[in-house]
This record gives C-alpha cells, sequence and structure tokens, in this order.
C-alpha cells in the first residue's frame, strides 16, 4: 500500500479526535462552573466555597459542621434541585433537538419549533384541566410519572405527525416541517386557550406555566422522574450516534452501507419524545434550546454525531442553568418566565441560521 | 451454485403501478466493467437498485455468487458492495475525510483506525482531493462532491478482492458533472478496479466512454434488457440509432468512429 505514505489521513482524524476531547472536557467544566454558580446565586447568597463545603459534607467526604445551617437548607431543599432540574431540561432538550436535526437531516428541527413541545404540553395540560384517566388518577405509584406520561405520548404523536407530513422522496422539506410546527403551536395555543376558559383559578396558574416553562417549582420529587426519564433518552439516543451520522448521506446512501434509516427514524422520535416529555412535564414549554445548543457544538467541532450529541446535552444544560439565573435576577423579587429568557437568545439566533441556510441554499 | 456473479435472473420491478423492469436477465462479472447503457426512463437505475438491494424484484432473482441477496445481511452486503448514487447531497457541514470516513462504519471493530486512516487518505489521493481534505464537503462544487462519493465507495470495500471474494463496485452514472480530465480519471479508477478483480457497474450516458472503458455493455429499453455483449457488438450505429431514436446523421456525434 502506498498510502499511508505522508500519514496526512491519520493526522486528520486524529486532529479532529483530540479536538473533540477538548470541547467535551472544556463543556463538562464549564456546566460545574455554572453550576456552582447557580448553586450561589440569589436572594441568599451562597459563596463557592460554602457550596464545596455542603456537598462534600453530604457525601460524607467534610465534617457538616461550621455550615450555616440556613445556606445547608436553601441549598438542600432549594437551589440543588433548582439547578438539577434545570441541567436536566436543558439537556434533554438539546439532546433531542441534535438528534431530531440529525433524522430531519435539518438543523432547524427544534422540538419548540415544530411543535414536539406543544404535542407534549397540550397532552399535559389536558390532563391538568380534565382530569387523569381513571386507573392513573387512583394509583399512588403511576402519580408522579402522570404528566410525564402523557407528555411522552403527545410528544411522539406530534414527532410522528411532523415526520410523515414533511418526508417527501427520501428527504424533508424543510418549509413543510416548519409549517406543521406553525399549525402544531398554533393548535395548541388554541387548546390552551379554551383549557384557561374552563380552568379554576389554581389550574390557571400552573397552566400559564405550561406556555412560557419554569423550573421555579423544582423540588426533589419533580426533580427525581425528569432526570431517570432524562438518563433513558440519553442513553438511548447516544447509542444512535454513528448511524445518525451515515442518515446525513442520505437515506439511500445510508441503507447501502448497511444501516437501516428507518429503524433510526423510529428510535430516535421514541427516544426524544421521552426527553421532551422529560423536560416539558416539569418545567413548560422552555424553546430554542435544541436550536441553540448541538449549533454551538457543531459550529465548533463539526457535525460528527459522536460528538454533537453528548456536546449538545451539556452545552444545553449549562445554557439552561444560566437562563435560569439570568430569570430570577434581573427583576428581583419577582421572576422572569424561562421560556421568555431563551426566546430572547433564541430567537435572533434562529432568525440568523434562517438567513444563512437561504444564502447557502442548503436546505431546500 | 457457486460462480462469482452479480445476476438478475428474469427480475421485474414494479414502481406505483407501472412495471419499469420486465424479465430482465443479465450478469456481472469480477474482473469485468459493465456499462449499462439505455434511453432516459428505460430502468437503468432501477436495475442498478435491484442490483444493490436498493429495491427488491417483484418476480424473479437477484443473485450475488449464486446466493440471493435478500438473504445477505444488510452490514455483510455493505462490506461486499458499495453504492454511488446520483445527486446525493450530505446534510451536515462534515469535512471531506469525515465524509470519506463514514464509508468505514460497515466495518466497525474489524478494522483499526490507523488502518481507516489509511485508507480514506489512498482514496483522497486516487480522487485528487487531498488538497480539499479539510474542507466542509456542503461547500464543494458537484463535481468535487462527487468525487467525495466515489472516493467514499473506495473506502467501504477496502480492496477489489477480500478475502479471496470478489468486491462490487455499482455506480449510477459516475461521471456526470464531472470536467472531462476527472471523467476519465473517475472511470479509470474503476477499470483499475475491475483489472484487480473486482467487479464494476456502471450506468453511463457517454457512449464513447462505454466504449472505451466498459468490457461488456447491456442495453436497456422499456424496462427490459435487450442486449449484453461486448461494446463492439452492442455499440453498432444500427442498434444505437433505434435504440434512441436518432436520425442517422446525428448517431455518429455519440460513436467513436
Amino acid at each position: 500500500m502506498s498510502a499511508s505514505a505522508t500519514g496526512i489521513g491519520l493526522r486528520l482524524a486524529d486532529k479532529r479526535r483530540r479536538e473533540r476531547r477538548w470541547l467535551l472536557g472544556g463543556a463538562g467544566i464549564l456546566a460545574c462552573i455554572v453550576a456552582l454558580a447557580g448553586f450561589g446565586i440569589g436572594a441568599l447568597a451562597i459563596p463557592p466555597a460554602t457550596v464545596l463545603h455542603i456537598l462534600a459534607a453530604q457525601l460524607g467526604l467534610a465534617d457538616a459542621a461550621g455550615i450555616d445551617p440556613l445556606h445547608r437548607q436553601v441549598f438542600l431543599a432549594i437551589r440543588a434541585p433548582r439547578v438539577l432540574l434545570g441541567f436536566g431540561v436543558g439537556a434533554s432538550l438539546a439532546l433531542a433537538g441534535a438528534a431530531m436535526q440529525g433524522v430531519f437531516r435539518n438543523p432547524l428541527a427544534d422540538p419548540g419549533l415544530i411543535g414536539v413541545s406543544a404535542g407534549a404540553a397540550l397532552a399535559a395540560a389536558c390532563i391538568i384541566v380534565i382530569g387523569p384517566p381513571a386507573i392513573i388518577g387512583a394509583s399512588s405509584v403511576l402519580r408522579p410519572w402522570m404528566l410525564p406520561l402523557s407528555a411522552f405520548g403527545g410528544g411522539l404523536l406530534a414527532t410522528a405527525a411532523v415526520y410523515l407530513l414533511a418526508r417527501h422522496e427520501g428527504r424533508v422539506v424543510t418549509s413543510v416541517m416548519l409549517l406543521a410546527g406553525v399549525a402544531l403551536n398554533a393548535l395548541v395555543g388554541a387548546a390552551i386557550g379554551w383549557l384557561t376558559f374552563v380552568a379554576t383559578d389554581e389550574q390557571l396558574r400552573s397552566l400559564t406555566f405550561w406556555t412560557l416553562g419554569s423550573v421555579g417549582g423544582a423540588n426533589w420529587a419533580s426533580v427525581l422522574p425528569t432526570l431517570i426519564l432524562a438518563l433513558l433518552a440519553a442513553i438511548g439516543l447516544l447509542r444512535l450516534a454513528p448511524a445518525l451520522n451515515l442518515l446525513a448521506l442520505g437515506e439511500a446512501e445510508a441503507r447501502s452501507l448497511g444501516s437501516d434509516p428507518a429503524r433510526t427514524a423510529r428510535l430516535v422520535a421514541c427516544f426524544a419524545a421521552v426527553a421532551v416529555a422529560a423536560a416539558v412535564a416539569s418545567a413548560g414549554m422552555v424553546g430554542f434550546v435544541g436550536l441553540v445548543a448541538p449549533h454551538l457544538v457543531r459550529l465548533l467541532v463539526g457535525p460528527d454525531h459522536r460528538v454533537v450529541l453528548p456536546g449538545a446535552a451539556l452545552a444545553g444544560g449549562t445554557l439552561l442553568v444560566l437562563a435560569d439565573i439570568v430569570a430570577r435576577t434581573v427583576v428581583v423579587p419577582a421572576e422572569l418566565p424561562l421560556g421568555v429568557v431563551t426566546a430572547l437568545v433564541g430567537v435572533p439566533f434562529f432568525f440568523w441560521l434562517l438567513l444563512r441556510s437561504k444564502r447557502t441554499g442548503q436546505s431546500e | 451454485m457457486s460462480t462469482a456473479a452479480l445476476a438478475l435472473h428474469q427480475a421485474s420491478l414494479r414502481r406505483g403501478r407501472r412495471l419499469v423492469l420486465q424479465d430482465v436477465t443479465l450478469q456481472a462479472r469480477p474482473g469485468r466493467l459493465l456499462a449499462i447503457i439505455g434511453p432516459n426512463g428505460a430502468g437503468k437505475t432501477s436495475a442498478l437498485s435491484l442490483l444493490s438491494g436498493a429495491a427488491s424484484a417483484e418476480a424473479g432473482e437477484v443473485l450475488l455468487d449464486g446466493d440471493p441477496l435478500a438473504r445477505i445481511g444488510a452490514e455483510a452486503l455493505a462490506r461486499r458492495r458499495a453504492v454511488v448514487s446520483q445527486g446525493a447531497r450530505i446534510a451536515f457541514p462534515f469535512r471531506v475525510h469525515e465524509a470519506i470516513a463514514l464509508g468505514r462504519a460497515p466495518h466497525r471493530g474489524r478494522t483499526t483506525h490507523h488502518q481507516d486512516a489509511a485508507l480514506v487518505e489512498e482514496a483522497m489521493a486516487r480522487f485528487e482531493l487531498l488538497h480539499l481534505a479539510e474542507r466542509s464537503v456542503p461547500t464543494l462544487s458537484g463535481g468535487e462532491q462527487q468525487r467525495v462519493q466515489l472516493a467514499r465507495a473506495f473506502v467501504q470495500l477496502d480492496r477489489p478482492v477480500l478475502d479471496g471474494t470478489a468486491r462490487w463496485l455499482l455506480l449510477d452514472e459516475p461521471v456526470t458533472g464531472l470536467d472531462p480530465a476527472h471523467q476519465v480519471r473517475a472511470l479509470a479508477e474503476a477499470r483499475r478496479f475491475a483489472d484487480a478483480g473486482g467487479g464494476v457497474i456502471a450506468v453511463l450516458h457517454d457512449l464513447r466512454l462505454a466504449a472505451r472503458y466498459a468490457d461488456d455493455v447491456a442495453l436497456i429499453e422499456g424496462g427490459r434488457c435487450t442486449v449484453l455483449d461486448t461494446p463492439a457488438v452492442v455499440l453498432t450505429p444500427e442498434r444505437i440509432r433505434l435504440a434512441f431514436g436518432l436520425d442517422e446523421a446525428s448517431v455518429g456525434l455519440f460513436l467513436t468512429a
């Protein structure tokens, strides 16, 4: 073989690998720093050193003596679940976005834009106002899972509907995909409008929460189902990264390389619906994270899904924790809805992407 | 039956309600380059999609070395034949060397990343892509992207013959969009693949190129394979004039004198 005489192939492959390791490492460190900030910032400031001290004490690595009990109480009951929930929600949405973009072969397939979050939210809102089906309502085991389960059903239906509508001769038509999202979002807007009309005052408060999103209500009971579902989705989606890379070549090409694109699409739809359900059921509709996070990763290290998926999860979690810090500090003592903050960042970003895809004509 | 060949045996294919291929029998042998020619819409691409396993025959058989193609697992099949289809476009800004390396997918866990990188480099050199290695594929011209696809197919197959079995290269209009120098280069590479013992089946529109590079030519008209023989037998002015509906004055434009 005359091939490896210069070794440029190996050099290029290794360079890419190094870039990926740096990105994932850097994103991990950044996530930890932002989490520390999230734990510390608020009406009662907790210094990072104290946060680390409390964490060490909780893990049995340090003596709990010398920790202000108020700090400890606020950290354990409010900050920790809130930051963890925020991270889980952001990571789920970003991961779902990155994987769906892979299946749709389109960088604009965000769970919020194409109506998957809306489908999940509608199903959950129906359960809140109309009430759960008798089997779930009666069982105390299923109760904490009631909203995630119905959100999963709604999200899955929405994903399937958009995918089937927008796919034409083996490729996804961007305009149909986005219009299907517009239609689904409009349907959900109308339905939620109607639900607010028939809802009681208490139901109404939790309904407004669905439309703009918040992780303010976080407590351990709501955090755990979310994180479990998010982890489940992450495991499922990360395994599909090589198949998503092949799908980027085209459906026929993926098939000729021994992959099964239909199976990939089904699995991504299911796991992405789990991820979106985990996010929506606990935090409502938070937009644009699934659009922004995967893009940042692609800009830095290219589109290989083996790094885009984990990278997007880290970036999405970090972004959402940051957005939540902004949401609860800019208008103290009140809080901005989380969706307002993410939209302020996400909408300009979306326009920029649209303009760019118009210029390069990359997506038809 | 252990004849080394990729063959259609009385195969028919329906798309929607239309019968696009009817009773097609043709056979490609290792070490040879088979060109499929014929008018637009005659069923050339359909025949290729039967041979690649992308479509399954409504009637008849598709055989790879005597085994029904449908019974070979998708990944095992992907190691034995590679397909370059028309106008494939990559969805994300993969770099040239990354896109070519995707061809190694069916070999995952069977080769080291050093071997993979060496194959990618060899293929980039083969199709003059080394200077574009770090460019993003969607920013390349159509012809350059086509060369990336060809390089990916070569990387997918390792060698023309591996473990004693011939590998197959299935090319749908591989030189469309390439400049003359790269047309010649791409077909010369396909030729070399066949000379080294691999099998090549290429849908070609350029009859002169078919005459120059192919060992066998199959003419497909109206969903049937009407003749399969050497270029000298198939590419006669009379046959080409009738098959393509040309007048006597213009048929000479497309044939080597």
